[in-house]
């Protein structure tokens, strides 16, 4: 390559990665900087004057703190469902002659696609409603289950395909019974699979807006997702110190996770992650 | 491959799936076939309607195609026309093509240039939905907004975004939102090429365009048909928007998933809303099929 093309392109390529780090930061700005302002403001600026009054009021406030705990509640309860049944469905679908195999490893695909966001919000909510499941967080918890479970079942059998089977033999010829084979060979080699599906499952359900904003009815049941929306003064607008504080506290969950997991596996992909 | 004895027998395979397949028949399979029975019906949440719906024939279809009105501002019409616009824009362009930059400009680069650029695309895409609907209202916002703020220090003027161009702020939004998976796909589908390739391009003399159309895209060529079917799926249903425009101004920039709902969720007209919904759930379908079918060629080819 001669001398110039090697300028043209090295300074292409700074120029590509300067605005693409531009697009990707500047939205960003805003929630680290106005949580510590004292003036409510959609601006970004320097915090003056600098304070954390903000995060004291919020933590004052027993109906947003109630609301995160929902959060925890749901996304946690949701994480457990998913891991335990998610586990033992990949570890049949990988270590079982499973009749119709491959009927129902699409079907699982194509049902878990077609049946999503706000066209599958209708025909659940009336099933929700039928069951009296609407309003409880058991509702809401198993319609999340039900749509993570595929994904998750995909990203769990990789994981089992990856296990040598002499373990397994070996507690097999001890005459382990298959749960106890599960429980104490199988789960403790898949950890690191689990760990995964679980983060995955946590932060797709602390996230999520709409299923609980259709399922539950009650202020005091309301996740942080929804409950972020009651700082508003009595004309209808955001009281944006209390907002953009309690936006921040509401998303380190995540930015703490995302850390863990890029510090301790690396953040790869595992067969369509997120969604 | 040497066949082994399975170690779960039939029976005991069964019993670990039946939780799963419980879940899954009752909160995915069973709701996919009610929501065609309920789109047959008046349907609503309250009222005589509510207690018993009456048999309305294909009523709820023909007021969705319905195409004296079809294109007018909160139609069905106008909403599959945005919800085109934004898959096309936000997702096949957007999140797509930057995706694939991103990944190409980064294609064996290692340091902290590209671990930065990486973790901001990254977080751009796992942030909850509110928080970023409310960093993006502010990044929009006509008087405070820092758009704006660096648009007017450019002396290019200030733009009412979200009152004046609301599909084009949801296509920029989920560009920002999505282009993560894009990248990541791309990058793990070009680390998995041989370097010997791009070699022996070089040495024939081409130039890095030509051997980007020429050798690269058709080497991953069946990630960018998987790419571009799941975040056509993902995009067509996301919700997000919701949370930036409401679908306004004026039905403005309601897509679809946001017609669904205010139909469904709004009016709680539920069985027009199951009728969108079957529409939608058809879409899928066939964007579906197409994943699966390269899924299974790629599985041939293997």
């Amino acid at each position: 390559m001669s001398a110039f093309r090697m300028i043209l392109s090295r300074l292409a390529f700074s120029i590509f990665t300067t605005l693409c780090g531009a697009f990707f930061a500047l939205p960003m700005l805003w929630l680290l900087l106005a949580p510590f302002n004292a003036r409510g403001t959609l601006a970004v600026e320097i915090p003056r004057p600098f304070t954390l009054e903000n995060f004291e009021r919020v933590f004052a406030n027993t109906f947003a703190m109630r609301a995160l705990l929902n959060s925890l509640i749901l996304a946690g309860g949701t994480m457990i469902t998913v891991t335990l049944v998610a586990t033992l469905a990949a570890y049949a679908l990988s270590r079982a002659e499973v009749p119709y195999y491959d009927l129902l490893t699409y079907g699982l695909i194509l049902f878990s696609s077609v049946v999503t966001g706000t066209a599958a919000m209708v025909p659940i909510f009336l099933l929700a409603n039928a069951l009296g499941l609407v309003d409880t967080y058991l509702g809401v918890i198993m319609v999340f289950t039900g749509g993570l479970l595929p994904t998750a079942i995909f990203i769990l059998r990789d994981f089992v395909e990856g296990l040598p089977r002499s373990y397994e033999e070996s507690a097999m010829v001890s005459g382990a019974s298959p749960w106890q084979m599960v429980r104490d060979v199988v789960m403790p080699l898949l950890r690191p699979g689990m760990m995964v599906v679980g983060i995955w499952t946590f932060v797709q359900v602390w996230g999520a807006f709409l299923v609980p904003f259709v399922l539950l009815r009650t202020p005091e049941r309301m996740p942080a997702a929804i409950a972020i929306y009651s700082f508003y003064t009595e004309a209808g607008t955001p009281i944006l110190t209390l907002t953009s504080a309690y936006a921040l506290l509401y998303a380190i969950p995540v930015l703490a996770l995302y850390l863990f997991v890029n510090a301790r596996y690396g953040f790869r992909f595992f067969g369509g992650i997120k969604r | 491959m040497v066949q082994r004895r399975p170690i779960l027998s039939p029976a005991v395979g069964m019993l670990f799936l039946l939780p799963a397949l419980g879940f899954v028949l009752v909160f995915l399979v069973f709701p996919s076939l009610w929501v065609l029975q309920i789109s047959l019906t008046n349907q609503t949440l309250t009222g005589e309607a509510a207690l018993r719906p009456q048999f309305v024939g294909l009523a709820n279809f023909q007021a969705l195609f319905d195409f004296e009105n079809w294109m007018i501002r909160g139609y069905f019409g106008n909403a599959l026309r945005n919800a085109v616009f934004f898959v096309i824009g936000s997702a096949l362009i957007g999140q797509a093509g930057l995706g694939l930059a991103i990944a190409w400009a980064f294609h064996r680069r290692r340091g902290l240039l590209r671990e930065a650029l990486y973790t901001l695309v990254i977080l751009a895409w796992i942030i909850p939905d509110v928080v970023v609907a409310f960093m993006w209202v502010a990044y929009l916002d006509r008087d405070q907004g820092t758009l704006n703020a660096i648009l007017s220090t450019l002396r290019l003027g200030r733009v009412d975004w979200l009152i004046d161009h609301p599909l084009l702020s949801i296509i920029i939004f989920n560009t920002w939102r999505g282009t993560a998976f894009s990248m990541l796909l791309f990058s793990s589908a070009l680390a998995t090429l041989p370097p010997s390739y791009l070699e022996a391009a070089a040495v024939a003399g081409a130039s890095a365009w030509q051997a980007f159309r020429d050798i690269i895209l058709p080497s991953i060529r069946s990630h960018i048909i998987t790419d571009l079917v799941l975040i056509t799926l993902w995009t067509f249903n996301t919700f997000t928007p919701y949370l930036i425009t409401g679908g306004g101004p004026t039905f403005r920039s309601e897509v679809v998933s946001i017609y669904t709902f205010r139909i469904a969720f709004q009016h709680f007209e539920f069985g027009r809303g199951a009728a969108v919904a079957v529409v939608m759930m058809v879409i899928n379908l066939i964007l579906a099929l197409i994943y699966l079918s390269t899924l299974r060629r790629e599985a041939v080819a293997r």
